[in-house]
């Protein structure tokens, strides 16, 4: 097991140089300059290139950049807020937006899993096809129609929520935008539980625990979604992937001060410092959650850990 | 020392009974066959849920095609004096329902106006949708949006089936150094995220339809790569396979018409579910702003435009929100309904 991890997290590390190397020759394409301002003159563009190192050879610039990463220096922002590190501006923003994405993963897995056992256990029944047309929307209607929704009905006409970001609102302020991320996760969750759990419930264990006497609560939660769980967190690399770029404009319809806001900022104000340290954060992110992912799947399931023990020798 | 053997046979005999004639007249039903597309029709047809996303398809793609030729207004014309107009509609006016008037809020209460009653000639005038704040006509940029998505909903099955579905065969088919190489590749492009790579590329090819369709050429086909080398390696294997071989087949002959043929409905199952994801990225990215440059219209260059009317003028964002919710969800209606009646082994999600 320890030599799976090790490799592994040898894969991730070398992923995430190849990603830097790729972001930082698609940065160096990019067309237009952060100086490109009509009031300076060459003079003094000239001046502020070299100021920032830009006039640098490319590699030059690259090793920087990679030495300036590992320290945890992503360099400062040329337009969004002048002479500002990058870091810092991370720092303000990154807990928002994790606590956003903590909260629509947390809301829609527990919303998904009393969902999908509801409806394993009642099989073709209403309840059951009730469930299966209200998770085909949750997964096929983009979150940010729900957002929209949610902000029009409870933000604006009702007035039960506020329906613009305010952090002295708490956890009150992260109410609609959570719930429009969670719908998917929720959505995604109930159909893969379901789906599992039919097959669980249908299983010779089961009959054998039934048999024993074992029944109602413990019956479901302790045998059923325990073993039915294991393939459920399979899907989370993907709906992580999901809350990411749906958060982008969940956090632009409510303006929520988080990462997903400022990356607007940046792509359309051409910061690249800006821009290419989300976009390392974003990866870095999603290759430590596929990571745990595998790791835990490995830890939870002996059959997985004992075929890659086998594989990997 | 034994029992004489006709007598073991003789105890033995005892042991049955003969049935007897029953008289079962033995009837042989032959059915008449289908063709495989009958049968494939028949299949899908029993399903609610693919009839109606098909039906909505059908009928959006129609509006897609006629809806901007038969409003009498052009996509990116705007007239003075009709700017953010409501919603009317000939024969629905009179029921009270999409009269042109609104309610808007204001911090004194509430008034209800009717611009097609003030401006000059606004007795004749109808837009189905309303207009936006520019005055364009919604309906028309609605459906014009639409002819985008569609386009999008072709070029990533396009991509599925021509990049994605050859990339895991040749990798399956190969094996060893080729596909340890293209599987290392796919999984660093798999490592970051489609978001990151996506707004990227975009960025440097400057926004446009033809960014964005690249974009979704280089994002979309992994999960169908995935699929077709796990159905390669499962099938290259098989008798038939050694049998062309032997034969004196090509490599690309058995991989494209062997093997191809015994996989491709599994393959049309992924590419039709990756068109919905297809559809929300360019969404996505229009709403974001690096979209389809204006005055073309895109449904979520729509939504994005609208959103900033969405507590005055809530009526200019419902067309393009509606129309795109339905279609993904037609489409992924529709891909369910396939994936049982093409396979019904394949797991659920």
């Amino acid at each position: 097991m320890k030599k799976y991890i090790l490799k592994r997290i040898g894969m991730s590390v070398a992923t995430l140089l190849v990603i830097v190397l790729v972001l930082f020759i698609l940065m160096q394409l990019l067309p237009g300059s952060p100086f490109n301002d009509e009031r300076l003159s060459i003079e003094q563009q000239q001046v502020l290139m070299s100021k920032y190192g830009l006039d640098d050879s490319v590699p030059v610039q690259f090793f920087r950049y990679v030495k300036n990463m590992l320290t945890g220096d992503f360099g400062k922002s040329y337009t969004i807020s002048k002479n500002t590190d990058v870091s810092l501006l991370l720092q303000n923003r990154l807990p928002t937006s994790l606590l956003l994405g903590g909260l629509s993963i947390l809301l829609g897995s527990v919303a998904g899993l009393l969902l999908g056992v509801a409806a394993a256990l009642k099989h073709n029944s209403l309840l059951d096809s009730m469930a299966t047309f209200f998770s085909v929307i949750g997964v096929s209607i983009p979150s940010y129609v729900f957002a929209l929704g949610l902000s029009y009905l409870f933000g604006f006409q009702l007035s039960w929520l506020p329906m613009l970001y305010n952090a002295d609102d708490g956890l009150r302020a992260f109410a609609l935008p959570a719930v429009a991320l969670s719908m998917t996760v929720m959505a995604t969750v109930a159909r893969f539980t379901r789906t599992e759990m039919i097959e669980v419930l249908n299983s010779d264990y089961m009959q054998l625990v039934e048999s024993k006497g074992v029944s109602g609560i413990q019956l479901i939660f302790k045998h059923a979604l325990r073993n039915a769980s294991i393939s459920i967190i399979t899907i989370l690399g993907p709906l992580v992937v999901s809350l990411m770029t749906g958060s982008l404009v969940v956090e632009k319809i409510f303006s929520i001060p988080g990462i997903g806001q400022l990356m607007v900022q940046a792509i359309q104000s051409n910061d690249y410092n800006v821009i290419l340290a989300l976009a390392f954060v974003y990866s870095a992110l999603y290759i430590f959650v596929m990571l745990a992912v595998d790791i835990l799947y490995g830890v939870l399931d002996p059959r997985i850990r004992l075929a890659k023990e086998g594989a990997n020798g | 020392m034994d029992k004489p053997l006709n007598q073991i046979i003789q105890n033995k005999v005892a042991d049955f009974t003969f049935v007897g004639q029953k008289n079962i007249k033995v009837v042989d039903e032959v059915y008449e066959e289908d063709s495989y597309w009958k049968q494939l029709f028949k299949r899908i047809a029993k399903n609610k849920g693919s009839v109606f996303g098909f039906i909505m398809i059908t009928l959006i793609a129609f509006m897609a095609l006629l809806g901007p030729v038969i409003s009498g207004y052009d996509f990116d014309e705007q007239i003075a004096g009709h700017e953010s107009m409501a919603p009317r509609i000939p024969v629905l006016e009179n029921l009270g329902v999409f009269d042109g008037s609104e309610t808007l809020k204001t911090s004194t209460g509430e008034l209800v106006v009717n611009k097609y009653e003030t401006i000059e000639g606004g007795e004749e005038v109808y837009h189905w949708f309303g207009t936006d704040v520019l005055g364009r006509d919604l309906f028309t940029r609605t459906w014009i949006g639409t002819r985008i998505s569609l386009y999008i909903a072709l070029v990533a099955v396009i991509v599925d089936v021509f990049i994605g579905m050859s990339y895991g065969m040749i990798s399956g088919y190969y094996g060893g150094k080729v596909d340890n190489i293209m599987q290392r590749s796919v999984e660093v492009l798999n490592g970051i995220p489609n978001l990151v790579v996506v707004t990227l590329l975009i960025i440097v090819l400057k926004p446009g339809l033809m960014s964005i369709t690249l974009a979704i050429a280089i994002t979309g086909w992994i999960g169908m790569s995935r699929v077709s080398r796990a159905s390669m390696l499962k099938l290259k294997e098989s008798e038939y396979v050694l049998a062309a071989r032997t034969m004196g087949a090509k490599d690309i002959s058995i991989m494209y018409k062997d093997i191809l043929p015994n996989i491709f409905s599994q393959l049309l199952i992924m590419s039709m579910f990756s068109i919905p994801s297809a559809i929300f990225t360019e969404a996505f990215l229009a709403f974001v702003g690096i979209g389809i440059p204006v005055p073309m219209a895109s449904l979520g260059s729509l939504i994005s435009e609208n959103f900033k009317s969405l507590t005055t003028h809530f009526y200019m964002i419902v067309p393009p929100v509606l129309v795109l919710a339905l279609l993904m969800l037609s489409f992924n209606l529709l891909a369910d309904g396939l994936r049982d009646a093409l396979d019904p082994t394949m797991k659920e999600v």
